[in-house]
């Protein structure tokens, strides 16, 4: 603890953080707290079974897990919360904060919490103690719960129990969560503590048992805040190390483990980065096979629900909204649901083996190279399926800049919703060309197209920390934690949880977004009499708000290489991307149910002309389309998430701006300068 | 008596160990730093580097630390 938060000295704090309320009053909130990888998740899902929600943090947006649990048959239900996993209260990433404000009762909406149960890994039981000593000082009850004792064991390290808990003055428990043994006990020794209305056993550590606030005061005068800040630890470190010897004995730090054997090979100089990338490759391979077939069932499933409410409902501009705007808005976003659970299914077992972090290891050279966290490497690598998640994740980034610089970079990853685009422009003007033979232009395209991305986001990067998110280095300290087997459930939930945030994220805006662009291309109703269903659509949609702005933005984007009608898509595509193939549709007449491999749609494109008879479309066209969908900022979610995560609106619109002009000066150099070439 | 030679934790060769005499500078990466166990007086043994050269990867009280160089000078140690 550091002396700007001395009024929770022992001192200054009454006892229980409750005592101006009756313990009956509200049920008692238990704060489970512990270091990354300690085994908090397991143990919370172990006590609380189902009974678990996740929300938000009021204001930010980490993840709160709270659950119920039944410790007492006489007493209400107590309200668990699993903290997010941090090494110390000083901390000073987003996460570790807000562990710091919970267990000080200063986040608002929430009490001080009546009882800690600090985990703590057996197999690292000094640095996880380093903890457990700052959580004693802040004078609420502790309960130790020790995991991972079985795994110390095959070490040779054999802890003394009961010698711990004398020294440490506080109920120590073994547990072994995924067995499920040492659950009666941990409730046991809750009940104990909470029943007997123990008072914490507050003993100030850090000044090495000297009355606190004396000592505060007295180190205060005569040091600065660095000297007694690191007295502190050396003192806690002491007093572990004292501990450590009493209850372990041997220093087990020599011995090769199982995890540096592993090492040897994951993170070589020279096998282990390709290792890395034959696991990227994997992991999307496996992520595009696997969720086609689902994503196709999704496709026809809304497909199938639209028709469904267009038959049951009156025909009106209810139903229209309905049909056109509400379900294939929000459809056409959920259909990527397959692939963003898969992403985050390989995420979240990446993480729970602890590669993620081997990853980050290997790759923080390069990555600093451009000024850019290793931690970076996973929300940039979760943007290939969605830059919302992506962003989401860089939350573990500690330093603001270094977290905004990959936040602003992350949505030139090629996401899923560029693909159909991609594949759309591919099978039109490229399909079954080869170079050299046997190579096919279509895969050539699809590889350029993500290393443009990639290229782009790393000269941005770099001129942006040159220029205004210049920081010095950022530090790299990680804990290279050990590999475990992952454990289904932690998994299946992280994943779940991951899932439902973005839906509900992207959900919200996607809907508004859609409506609006409904709205947009319904409005004004056109008059004029038509021959059939299509050309009405396509009469309408010329004649509609969106199709004006198309005709005005002509002369912007003919530079480019694209009339009006492209235009048209391109605006609808800043709801979301794969939404140009649809609206192509409806431009070039050929019905609403088309997808990027239809015939029709591709034989349309091929065959438009202009008023003047010449050829819309081009290959040239084509690959400007595809340079300006890999740069440009078009998607609405993303930067209603990047408002979120910034607080601000300056940054969202800052990149919505940068992005758009490169994307635009990129396609207009590919059209124009292909001209020159002599390309067509 | 000799005296002892000091170096920094980013001088020390993979698969050497050393004993900690203090870690330098101030601010939250040093505090970071001794948070996580580097205290005077503990012993790290520098396990590799990555394939770059950096960061590298330390072991101490029984668990894997990766760390900068740049932060590895600022831990002084002596073999």
């Amino acid at each position: 603890m550091s002396f700007d938060t001395k009024e929770n000295t022992p001192g200054t704090v009454p006892a229980n953080g409750h005592s101006d309320t009756t313990p009956e009053a509200r049920p008692l909130l238990i704060a489970i707290a512990g270091n990354p990888n300690a085994g908090k998740t397991t143990l919370f899902n172990a006590l609380t079974g189902l009974r678990q929600k996740v929300a938000n943090y009021p204001g930010v947006t980490v993840e709160r897990k709270e659950g119920n649990w039944k410790f007492d048959p006489g007493r209400p239900a107590a309200r668990l919360i699993d903290l997010p996993g941090l090494y110390s209260l000083d901390a000073t990433s987003l996460d570790e904060r807000l562990a710091r404000e919970v267990l000080t009762g200063r986040l608002p909406g929430l009490p001080k919490p009546d009882l800690i149960i600090a985990v703590v890994d057996a197999t690292n039981l000094e640095r996880n103690l380093y903890l457990v000593t700052q959580l004693i000082e802040y004078n609420i009850p502790v309960v130790i719960a020790l995991t991972m004792v079985d795994l110390a064991e095959k070490r040779d390290l054999k802890i003394d129990v009961e010698k711990l808990r004398s020294m440490l003055r506080i109920p120590v428990v073994r547990v072994r969560t995924r067995e499920k043994t040492g659950l009666s006990e941990i409730t046991e020794a809750v009940r104990g503590v909470i029943l007997e209305e123990r008072e914490a056993d507050a003993f100030w550590i850090g000044n090495a048992g000297i009355d606190a606030s004396q000592q505060a005061d007295e180190i205060h005068l005569s040091l600065s805040d660095d000297e007694a800040a690191n007295r502190q630890i050396f003192a806690r470190y002491k007093f572990i190390s004292d501990v450590y010897q009493a209850s372990v004995g041997t220093f087990d730090t020599e011995r090769a483990n199982f995890s540096e054997k592993i090492d040897k090979i994951l993170t070589h100089r020279f096998f282990g980065l390709l290792i890395l990338i034959a696991i990227l490759l994997l992991v999307f391979q496996t992520i595009f096979t696997w969720a086609a077939l689902p994503m196709d069932l999704l496709d026809q499933g809304f497909g199938a629900l639209g028709e469904t409410a267009r038959a049951s409902m009156p025909e009106g501009i209810l139903t229209d909204l309905v049909v056109d705007g509400i379900i294939a808005g929000v459809g056409g976003v959920l259909v990527f649901l397959p692939q963003i659970l898969l992403l985050f299914l390989f995420i979240s077992i990446l993480e729970d083996t602890g590669y993620m972090a081997r990853a980050a290891f290997l790759l923080d050279k390069l990555m600093s190279r451009v000024g850019l966290h290793g931690k970076a490497f996973l929300p940039l690598m979760s943007s290939f399926a969605c830059a919302i998640p992506g962003i989401m994740a860089t939350r573990t980034i500690e330093n603001k800049r270094d977290r905004l610089a990959t936040i602003l970079i992350a949505p030139f990853m090629s996401c899923s919703a560029r693909l159909p685009v991609y594949a759309l422009m591919i099978a039109a003007f490229f399909a079954g060309q080869t170079v050299f033979g046997f190579i096919s232009v279509g895969a050539v395209l699809m590889l350029a197209m993500y290393s443009l991305g990639i290229a782009v986001a790393i000269a941005v990067a770099f001129l942006l920390k040159k220029t205004i998110l210049k920081s010095p280095p950022p530090p790299f300290v990680m804990e290279l934690p050990p590999y475990r087997i992952p454990n289904l459930r932690t998994v299946i939930q992280n994943m779940l949880t991951r899932a439902w945030l973005f839906l509900k994220r992207a959900g919200t805006v996607i809907l508004a977004i859609s409506i609006i662009l409904w709205a947009l291309m319904y409005f004004p109703r056109s008059q004029a009499p038509v021959a059939d269903e299509s050309t009405a659509a396509r009469v309408q949609l010329e004649n509609s708000f969106a199709g004006r702005l198309g005709q005005t933005i002509e002369p912007v984007i003919s530079p480019l290489g694209y009339d009006w009608k492209i235009g048209v898509a391109i605006i609808a595509s800043f709801a979301a991307r794969e939404v140009l193939v649809s609206t192509l549709s409806i431009i070039y007449n050929v019905g609403e149910e088309e997808n990027e491999e239809s015939p029709t749609l591709i034989g349309a494109i091929r065959g438009a002309h202009d008023s003047g008879g010449a050829k819309v479309w081009t290959p040239l066209t084509a690959l400007s389309l595809m340079v300006f969908f890999v740069l440009a900022m078009q998607c609405m979610s993303t930067l209603a998430v990047v408002r979120r995560e910034t607080n601000s609106w300056g940054w969202p619109i800052f990149m919505f701006v940068y992005m758009t002009v490169i994307a635009y000066a990129a396609a207009f150099a590919t059209f124009q300068g292909g001209k020159l070439l002599g390309f067509s | 008596m000799e005296k002892i030679k000091v170096l920094t934790l980013a001088d020390v060769a993979a698969g050497t160990k050393a004993k900690v005499l203090r870690v330098s500078g101030s601010g939250p990466v040093p505090k970071r730093l001794m948070e996580m166990g580097i205290v005077p007086g503990v012993w790290i043994r520098v396990v590799k580097s990555a394939p770059f050269g950096d960061p590298i990867e330390v072991r101490l009280r029984g668990y894997s630390l990766a760390m900068r160089r740049n932060e590895a000078e600022s831990i002084e140690v002596t073999e």
